[in-house]
């Protein structure tokens, strides 16, 4: 029973990790970068539905739903204005860039007076509730987690086969120049995708923070969802998810097996072993170069 | 202008190209000779924290800058320098002892790394290095017997053979010893085969294999030169502080190496110094700027941190070459003068290369 709960806590978690690292798949797929600001921007989201919930009064859900769309326009822009004009350059330089993009959420939010240095509670209707399922203790919490991110997999799923935009963007992950000859405008739908991926890790944040509270350094969580993406395979939009759930339930299970400290460092064993012995992920594809 | 006509091989490798350069660089080796009597001991120590920023900094910059590898765990190596040294002075071994030991073990360490780097390349060798970064870190805190946790360790002062470097002047000349040969044995390095194999894997991995260069041998060989040079940096650093506890060298520290190397230079050895000289004086600046700021901005707890990245991201837009290279730009400007163009120094845009393909 004790297993099963740890299981449950560690699949919640584990869908945090996934959201984020979807959100790292999906522009690694589409645009071959790598953004290391992701953490930063699932902040910023659970930072503004705080705001939209408590400074503007607005009910939850509508509070969450603005929160989301207003991370997508900010990562349209982000990709805008920072991004497309290095796009092109080793990945180094992104890397770098989405770092000090990072560092820059970070201290604007620090600077607010009395609300940056803060830790905060989201107020959300389902606080405190539990389930109990024949003995099993399960919080709502946790359950809207897990629920969210199903219906958010079924959705992107459903964008990715059936819609022309979804079809598009597939195109274009694929073969880049391939889908610019085809007409599929390339450029448009990077920003597309960096939008995708704002409001995804918005949604992280917003789903996150009833368990954890809202801070500045929530971003850090972001960190581990790296482990998440490199064990499904770092360009398998299923294999984030899984993955984020492999990462979650280990984290979970050696936080109560294992002796103090393995907690913190267990995703990161993993994604070592990870490279070590199967460097493309549980997902990923095997292609090899043509010189 | 200057025109240099290369007579013979040796002219082509020598490491002062001309007569200028013998000069400015001697004068510079000498203000750095007589700066415990023309500086206050306050910016003596500054200067130490310098050159003790260029050495770490010239480690980062052979993997990162001249290998092409990227780590974003180099911390840990400054770490595994800093504990070693600090664990062995302890034990009352001397300092040169002390200091080779920690920089063998910072090497090895970097050896171990090095293994899946050898397999993964680009954004994994990121994530390898990351997590070790964290894993390293976590024993850090949590070997408590060796390392005394969280509650950090103390650093006695060197000792070398008897003769002990208490002041801030003795320790000053230590560093600056160290940095100098340092910075030969990398500016060697680079001129040698060795060097010119690790820039053409940076160049093209696969045209370095054609031209029979082993990949694995050389990207562990950088690896490991780099883990040395950035231990020896951790090992100094430790001595400066005095004390040392497991969250100093915490991704903050390995991002604030690469933020050295990229502001500086990517893939310059001036780069190194100008980089380290920049993280030095940044927090001073913004020290001083604080109060010709309004309240609301100049007493925010985040202001460095923005300052930070809106630093990192102004470079990595406009001046991908770094210090080093807006140096570069304005030299070219008045040795061609009026014949400077725009694009001169315009980055190459190529459509997106996969790296998924390996």
């Amino acid at each position: 029973m004790q297993f099963l709960q740890l299981v449950i806590s560690g699949i919640a978690q584990g869908c945090i990790y996934g959201l984020i690292a979807l959100g790292f798949v999906l522009i690694y797929k589409a645009t071959e970068t790598v953004s290391f600001v992701q953490g930063d921007l699932m902040m910023l989201g659970a930072f503004l539905g705080l705001g939209a919930v408590t400074a503007l009064g607005m009910p939850f859900w509508i509070a969450v739903l603005s929160a989301v769309l207003a991370m997508g326009v900010f990562g349209l822009l982000l990709e805008r204005l920072l991004i497309r004009p290095i796009l092109g350059q080793p990945q180094f330089t992104i890397v770098m860039l989405t770092i000090g993009i990072g560092y820059i959420v970070r201290g604007v939010i620090t600077m607010i007076p009395n609300i940056g240095t803060e830790t905060h509670t989201l107020p959300v209707p389902y606080k405190d509730m539990v389930w109990n399922l024949a003995g099993l203790i399960v919080s709502i919490e946790h359950v809207v987690i897990i629920a969210s991110t199903a219906i958010l997999c079924a959705l992107l799923y459903a964008m990715f086969r059936y819609s022309t935009i979804g079809i598009a963007m597939q195109a274009t992950s694929q073969n880049q120049l391939a889908a610019y000859y085809m007409g599929i405008p390339v450029k448009r739908l990077n920003g597309l995708v960096w939008a995708l991926a704002s409001a995804v890790a918005a949604l992280a944040g917003l789903l996150l923070a009833p368990i954890t509270f809202v801070h500045v350094n929530l971003g850090y969580i972001g960190l581990k969802a790296f482990p998440a993406a490199v064990v499904g395979g770092f360009g398998s939009l299923p294999g984030a998810i899984i993955g984020g759930l492999i990462i979650g339930v280990v984290e979970s299970l050696s936080g109560f097996y294992l002796p103090d400290g393995f907690k913190d460092i267990a995703p990161y064993l993993v994604v070592l072993a990870m490279l070590w012995f199967k460097p493309n992920g549980l997902f990923g594809e095997k292609l090899r170069k043509k010189v | 202008m200057r025109f240099l006509f290369k007579t013979s091989y040796e002219q082509d490798i020598a490491l002062a190209k001309h007569g200028g350069q013998r000069f400015w660089y001697g004068a510079l080796l000498a203000a750095l000779l007589l700066a415990p009597w023309i500086f206050p001991e306050y910016w003596l120590a500054q200067i130490s924290f310098v050159l003790i920023y260029s050495i770490a900094g010239l480690g980062l910059m052979l993997l990162a800058g001249f290998t092409g590898q990227v780590s974003i765990g180099h911390a840990a190596f400054m770490g595994v320098g800093a504990y070693t040294q600090a664990v062995l002075t302890g034990m009352g071994w001397p300092f040169p002892v002390a200091l080779a030991a920690a920089t063998a073990l910072s090497a090895l360490i970097g050896v171990v790394v090095s293994v899946p780097a050898l397999r993964v390349k680009g954004i994994y060798l990121g994530i390898a290095t990351l997590a070790f970064g964290f894993i390293v870190e976590e024993v850090f805190a949590r070997w408590e017997s060796v390392t005394g946790g969280n509650a950090g360790i103390h650093f006695k002062a060197p000792n070398l053979f008897g003769w002990k470097l208490d002041t801030s002047e003795s320790f000053y000349y230590l560093c600056l010893v160290l940095c100098v040969a340092i910075t030969l044995g990398v500016l060697n390095l680079l001129r040698s085969p060795t060097g010119r194999a690790f820039v053409a894997i940076r160049d093209s991995e696969i045209s370095a294999q054609s031209m029979g260069i082993h990949l694995a041998w050389f990207k562990g060989l950088a690896f490991a030169i780099s883990a040395a040079v950035v231990g020896v940096a951790g090992a100094l650093y430790g001595h400066k502080m005095g004390f040392i506890s497991p969250d100093q060298f915490s991704l903050l520290q390995s991002v604030e190496l690469l933020l050295l190397v990229v502001v500086g230079g990517l893939g310059f050895v001036h780069g190194a110094f100008l980089g380290a000289i920049f993280i030095i004086s940044m927090p001073q600046i913004i020290a001083l700027a604080k109060d010709f700021l309004p309240p609301a901005i100049g007493q925010a707890a985040g202001l460095q941190g923005m300052v930070f990245g809106i630093v990192l991201v102004v470079f990595v837009l406009f001046e991908p070459m770094g210090l080093y290279g807006r140096w570069l730009k304005v030299r070219t400007w008045f040795q061609l003068f009026p014949f400077y163009r725009k694009g001169m120094f315009k980055r190459q845009k190529s459509f997106t290369k996969s790296d998924r393909l390996k």
